[in-house]
């Protein structure tokens, strides 16, 4: 493996990664909203649902994607383009595994802010959607972002549930991980210990930034 | 200025806060032993509470009415609440925490750098609320609640967290403010000395009723055990009940 294959995994995983952090931002904060802030029917029964990844074999959360997303999956069927097998399916690998860390740091950011801050802002003519937007959201700002380099980092590392739903298919879906275990697998230790050192590398720049970007005044 | 509370019944952690209240006069005191349930009525006024039973009414306009299940929301009331905290948004410049509500069309007197030099906070509006003193955040609040134009300004304890001397000079500040903006006023305090001060008229609330009322004057004299509170808050400076 030459420096030009190394350089396009390693963009392939941050890019993968990246895609699958921005695809969690949204709901992810909307429902740690719910869940820190609302009461309602089945929250508890969501809310472990959400963590589920983190507990189950990520082979396991791999195989229920693949049922899901698979072209005779569920909601695989329904969709005109294939899940499975393709970059998307590094993507919802990534995705998944991270959401319920985002979810955890974010949901956890909410219930610290303040809520006589939103009450005041209420009583000073502000509405349900400009007190979150000017008050709960800057509030718990950084905590979300610590929740998205987190999920990030998971991300970057993440081997079991992509290699059920997306398999080792050189060019197309070959992360880092998936790449060290092939090397493994075939005897090329010296390659594997290489990526090892990128991989560890890159992860250790993404918590170091995490650790920084939770000391700043942001 | 008529607030009206009728029939309020609300729950609170060891009792039940049942109230028959009307308030006329430009600043009423609500005075009261710590957990007598003063903040929790304000809370009401301002609409950050509903009560269970019982209707409020501002002027013509009724805020809530729980048997008729109305309720306006605490944006639409026009209610300025001043919290003993403050409670300064912190990741908001003075500047933008007095702009926070602040009415695109402002009334004559009600633009920032009237209400920043009334409450003596001009040289602060840069300043990040992590900077303030726990005398300077109290006017912020105050001067935020003010630049809303607000009908009813409701204050909840906004000097407790201060020591003495700049208590004395923080009821002169809020005399300045009633004679300045001339918006009426609820004051709460736990403090005979504060009440007696700056309010018109006062309401004595104990475990969640209306025990007293009448003008400072007459509460504090004519019931011997609040008379005497008053006078041993004033010789020695400390809170004079609770």
């Amino acid at each position: 493996m030459n420096a030009s294959d190394c350089w396009q995994i390693v963009r392939f995983t941050l890019g993968m990664a990246g895609f699958g952090d921005l695809l969690i931002l949204l709901p992810g904060v909307a429902l740690a909203w719910l869940l820190a802030r609302r009461s309602w029917p089945g929250k508890a029964l969501v809310e472990t649902m959400v963590m589920l990844p983190l507990f189950i074999p990520p082979v396991a959360t791999g195989l229920l994607l693949l049922l899901v997303f698979g072209r005779y999956g569920i909601l695989g069927r329904c969709l005109p383009f294939q899940i499975v097998f393709t970059w998307r399916a590094v993507v919802l690998a990534a995705a998944v595994m991270g959401f319920p860390i985002l979810v955890l740091a974010a949901r956890v950011a909410f219930a610290e802010v303040n809520p006589r801050l939103e009450q005041i802002a209420r009583t000073l003519g502000a509405g349900e959607t400009r007190v979150f937007f000017t008050i709960t959201l800057p509030l718990a700002r950084r905590g979300i972002l610590s929740g998205m380099v987190l999920a990030f980092a998971r991300a970057l590392g993440e081997f079991g549930a992509t290699v059920v739903v997306a398999g080792m298919i050189p060019g197309r879906t070959m992360t880092l991980s998936l790449q060290i275990y092939q090397f493994i697998q075939l005897g090329h230790n010296g390659e594997a210990v290489v990526l090892l050192a990128v991989a560890a590398g890159i992860t250790l720049c993404v918590l170091l930034l995490n650790q920084t970007t939770s000391r700043m005044r942001l | 200025m008529n607030l009206r509370l009728h029939d309020i019944e609300l729950p609170l952690a060891h009792f039940d806060l049942i109230l028959n209240l009307e308030c006329s006069r430009a600043v009423t005191g609500i005075f009261g032993a710590s957990g007598a349930g003063k903040t929790s009525l304000l809370e009401v006024i301002a609409g950050l509470r509903k009560p269970r039973l019982g209707l409020v009414q501002f002027d013509k306009t009724v805020l809530c009415d729980a048997q008729k299940r109305v309720f306006v929301p605490p944006r639409s009331r026009r209610m300025g609440y001043v919290p003993q905290d403050g409670a300064i948004f912190p990741h908001l410049s003075v500047r933008g925490n007095l702009l926070y509500g602040a009415r695109r069309e402002a009334a004559a007197g009600f633009d920032l750098e009237h209400v920043a030099s009334v409450l003596e906070i001009a040289p602060l509006l840069e300043r990040g609320a992590a900077e303030l003193s726990g005398g300077e955040k109290q006017r912020v609040a105050c001067a935020r609640a003010m630049l809303s134009q607000p009908k009813l300004l409701l204050l909840d304890e906004p000097f407790s967290a201060l020591d003495q001397p700049l208590r004395e000079k923080a009821v002169a500040l809020l005399q300045r403010v009633r004679a300045e903006f001339g918006v009426p006023m609820i004051f709460v305090s736990h403090l005979a000395d504060e009440v007696a001060t700056l309010c018109d008229e006062v309401v004595v609330l104990e475990r969640g009723r209306c025990a007293g009322r009448g003008r400072p004057t007459e509460i504090f004299t004519a019931t011997p055990t609040m008379a005497w509170r008053l006078n041993a808050s004033r010789l020695t400076g400390t809170p004079s009940i609770g």
